[in-house]
């Protein structure tokens, strides 16, 4: 299976669809979050890119942004790619993104954990609840700022 | 003359004999026909990815382990591959030719308790289920020798395994391989020839490969449906490219092809098995640890990589920030994602292919939440 | 026996007082009580064997052994689980309806007893000789289902209601198949009761009606819901159904009830289809216990061995094909029955062959009809969904 340059990738989309690649480097592809549909839509319809099956949905913290990362597979010409989505600078207000559940189904369950652990809304999304958690959970605990008790199994060695 | 009839709406509790763990659904009725279903699960949500923030990268390892508590040499693999792709470790030959005898022979047992458990829920009052479970302790009593723990095993280090095989070990693998095929000949035979079990899972939660796809789902089920996508063979790793082996793949898309599937699958991996012992050379099987510190340090960077477990893809996003804990680490389980179509396979059918159709998706509760 | 005992009775009486008014009504009631004490105790320790048995045979199919801890090899275990029932508490449910929750387990054990009052045990040994006892044990099987009904509903429980309309719709379908696989029988002896079967049964019935045998046989599986038809405690989906919310004494009666009537429908089977008592040699009592054993071990076989049905292919089953059969098995022996009348010497095997010949086929046509469709495979999967048709654009541009 061959894996898709971000360069490459990342020209090809902004060919179709303007103004939506921020940068991209040899991997992965970063897009705008408002035209997070139209690529999608884009790179599952057209012929030579075609990707079917939609690995994984996963969402990262860094502290000052959050970003949502999908794994694309195509069945149908063997590539793969990955694309990355930066969004909620700043940490102001709850962060939100289009839902691509309309696009592939698969992405179901796993918005909705999005959503309970990192508490980032997807819009369009028929059934926004917590799925892990107990509704009424306070805070989403995989944020950086939801500090537990538990004590750190990290050896407090100095690197050699 | 209409006679008036309600639905009825009944729980089907977290504590339940056939749930295969601590699962719940809302299952509405029409007489005994599913008009809706709704799956709560998070029973078993234990936190591991805040968890693994915490832990250094080789203690990640026993995390693993108890995720999909049926599979773990499986789990363990598909973590220590993404690990190595980030942080450029070569592993030793002989630690990935005995991670990959491991890794089958786990497959082996998954899909025996699948295939047990299902002739359980169908009726026959565990007579075929002791038959599987008495093949599956021959295989944890061989984990017991390499590892000594029998069902978390830690075994798999970056770069190999944790310690070589004992003698005893080659000698009950060579004995086990002699007598597993008419194991599941019987098996087979078991499955094909019972009019019963035909007419309780042939036809019933057809699924076409459109929906699958569309829904990610992989593993027995998307094979089942007429599609031949196996990460084995498609994306190979460690040294699946260097043994020759078949994917078995029907296209009816019911229960009954599901479970006949994981059948045939198990000969396969005992081919595997069988080719694996014959290529295997001595030689260390781990890193040195002047060439590969215990306490792993990969470079600023993420990435994701995936093999193909019991269930389906297993799936690891690592990223790291140049210290000794990752920064995020997750999981892609194939149970949580391979459950998103329960509800469309149910909907029309029959009270009594409740069970059967969702001991076919074979879900383990401990990857669904983590 | 109940005669022989109101004789006694009798005659010891009237060694020490004369005839007195009520007489008739005392001595029945004391002669009725003690046959009655007699029968029960005999199903009781046929019970108890059956329990340790069934677990224990149960176990080497399973290729482990069964209970063994409670005396030698295990026979007292049915000891030790009569003392743990009794010792539990009694939990009845706040909104359940108190006096049916506590009648039900009743209405399932006594009509079991009271089947066995008419079966011979041996030439002789029988409680009472009814008339028309085959359509009384007819009759008496049918009041289970009320038990299970009164059960589920006193408990307020919805999962049960579900197992309890199960079983009675399943019930009511096999009573009609079962009840007319015994008009053959009654056609060839002439007589409805049990004793005259009995007596006629020089060749046993399961060689002269085999079709009628066969179906009496699943239907009676299906009265006391056992496997393949016991979905009303199908423990895997419904953790034993309507029984949920009995505990202590009142689920040991539920218990109790479930061996006895397996014991009672292997009696039953092998008293009209293969000549109960009758036998060389040895005497009556040890053929009919060689025969309820044999029967009851191919029910414990079947239990070990199949997968259950769904409710639906149980109804069809019933009403699609056992009552086929028996109406083919009914025309079939009354047109025997006619041809070869009485005077015939040979007549019983002409009569045999006759059966065979003409009954047999049907099941096999049977079978044809009910059979599960098999499906076409397609064997090119890449017809199904194209993996790997395309050429990706990075390598069509050519970079």
């Amino acid at each position: 299976m061959k894996t898709w340059n971000g360069n490459l990738l990342s020209e090809e989309i902004s060919n179709h669809i303007e103004n939506s690649v921020v940068n991209s480097n040899e991997k992965d592809v970063y897009i705008e979050v408002e035209k997070i549909y139209l690529v999608m839509k884009f790179l599952k319809e057209t012929s030579g890119f075609s990707f079917d099956l939609l690995s994984s949905v996963t969402a990262v913290d860094y502290f000052d942004h959050f970003e949502i990362v999908y794994q694309l597979k195509s069945l149908i010409t063997l590539t793969k790619a990955t694309i990355k989505v930066k969004l909620g600078f700043g940490r102001k207000n709850e962060p939100e993104i289009d839902s691509v559940y309309s696009i592939w189904k698969g992405a179901d369950f796993q918005e909705r954990e999005i959503y309970d652990l990192m508490g980032i809304k997807f819009n369009n999304h028929p059934n926004m609840k917590r799925i892990l958690l107990w509704d009424g959970f306070p805070g989403h605990p995989l944020r950086k700022d939801f500090v537990t008790n538990s004590q750190s199994m990290v050896p407090d060695l100095k690197e050699k | 003359m209409s006679v008036k009839s309600e639905p009825i709406t009944i729980n089907l509790g977290p504590q339940h004999p056939s749930t295969h763990g601590v699962f719940r659904m809302r299952v509405t009725f029409d007489g005994e026909t599913i008009i809706d279903l709704e799956p709560i699960f998070g029973y078993l949500h234990r936190g591991s990815e805040k968890l693994a923030e915490e832990r250094t990268y080789t203690q990640i390892v026993t995390l693993t382990d108890r995720m999909d508590y049926v599979s773990s040499m499986l789990n363990n693999q598909g973590y220590i591959l993404a690990l190595e792709k980030l942080a450029h470790i070569d592993p030793k030959p002989r630690g990935v030719w005995l991670r990959m005898i491991a890794s089958e022979l786990q497959r082996i047992a998954s899909h025996l308790v699948a295939i047990g458990f299902l002739i359980q829920d169908l009726g026959a009052w565990g007579t075929p289920l002791t038959y599987a479970m008495r093949e599956r302790e021959k295989i944890l009593q061989m984990f017991e020798m390499l590892c000594g723990a029998r069902i978390t095993n830690s075994y798999l280090r970056p770069g190999g395994v944790f310690m070589d095989a004992p003698i005893q070990f080659w000698d009950a693998l060579s004995e086990f391989t002699e007598h597993f095929p008419s194991k599941i000949e019987e098996l087979e035979k078991l499955l094909s020839s019972n009019e019963i079990i035909f007419s309780r899972t042939k036809g019933i939660a057809v699924l076409t490969a459109e929906q699958a796809i569309n829904a990610s789902i992989t593993g027995p089920i998307l094979r089942s449906t007429g599609v031949n996508w196996d990460l084995r063979k498609s994306d190979p790793y460690d040294y699946y490219d260097q043994v020759d082996f078949n994917i078995p793949t029907h296209t009816a898309g019911d229960n009954y092809a599901r479970y006949i599937l994981r059948v045939q699958e198990m000969k396969e991996s005992l081919s595997i098995v069988k080719q694996c012992v014959e290529k295997i050379e001595p030689g260390p099987v781990r890193p040195h640890h002047d060439e590969t510190p215990n306490l792993v340090k990969p470079p600023v960077g993420d990435c994701y990589s995936a093999i193909e477990g019991s269930k389906g893809e297993l799936g690891f996003y690592l990223v790291s920030d140049g210290s000794i804990s990752p920064y995020r680490w997750h999981v892609r389980s194939s149970s949580l994602i391979n459950l998103t179509l329960l509800k469309d396979m149910l909907v029309g059918t029959l009270f009594g292919d409740l069970f059967v159709t969702f001991g076919s998706i074979d879900i383990n509760m401990g990857e669904v939440d983590r | 026996m109940f005669e022989f005992i109101y004789n006694i009775l009798e005659n010891i009486l009237n060694l020490f007082v004369s005839e007195f008014k009520f007489q008739n009504y005392i001595l029945t009631f004391i002669a009725g009580a003690l046959s009655a004490f007699i029968v029960i105790n005999a199903v009781l320790g046929g019970v108890l064997a059956a329990i340790w048995g069934e677990r224990r045979l149960l176990g080497k199919f399973q290729q482990r052994s069964g209970p063994n801890r409670w005396g030698p090899m295990g026979t007292l275990t049915s000891v030790a689980d009569a003392v743990k029932v009794m010792f539990k508490e009694d939990i009845v449910p706040e909104e359940a309806d108190k006096y049916i929750f506590n009648i039900a387990p009743l209405l399932l054990v006594v009509p079991v007893f009271i089947i066995f009052s008419v079966i011979p045990f041996g030439v002789g040994l029988y409680a009472v000789d009814i008339n028309v006892s085959a359509l009384f044990i007819l009759a008496i099987t049918s009041i289970s289902g009320l038990s299970i009904i009164c059960a589920a509903w006193a408990s307020a429980n919805r999962i049960a209601i579900f197992s309890a309309l199960r079983s009675v719709a399943m019930l009511i379908s096999y009573e009609i198949p079962v009840g007319l696989s015994l008009v053959g029988i009654l056609l060839i002896s002439e007589s409805m009761s049990v004793m005259d079967i009995v007596i006629f049964q020089k060749v046993p019935f399961i060689l002269l009606q085999p079709v009628a045998a066969f179906v009496f046989f699943l239907g009676s599986l299906a009265e006391i819901n056992r496997t393949p038809f016991d979905l009303t405690e199908a423990e895997s989906e419904l953790a034993a159904g309507y029984q949920n919310d009995y505990s202590g004494m009142k689920w040991g009666l539920f218990y109790l009830g479930e061996f006895a009537a397996t014991i009672a429908a292997s009696s039953v089977f092998s008293t009209l289809f293969l000549g109960g008592p009758n036998g060389p040699f040895l005497p009556g009592i040890f053929w009919l216990t060689i025969k309820v054993v044999a029967v009851w071990f191919v029910i414990i076989w079947i239990r070990a061995t199949w997968p259950r049905f769904r409710i639906d292919q149980v109804l069809n089953l019933a009403w699609k094909g056992l009552f086929e059969l028996t109406l083919v098995n009914i025309v079939v022996t009354s047109i025997s029955v006619i041809i070869w009348t009485d005077s015939d010497p040979n007549r019983l095997l002409y009569i045999a062959l006759f059966n065979w010949i003409f009954t047999v086929p049907f099941v096999f046509i049977i079978i044809r009809l009910l059979k599960t469709k098999d499906y076409v495979e397609i064997k090119e999967p890449s017809l199904i969904y194209p993996v790997g048709s395309e050429i990706p654009k990075f390598e069509k541009v050519g970079k």
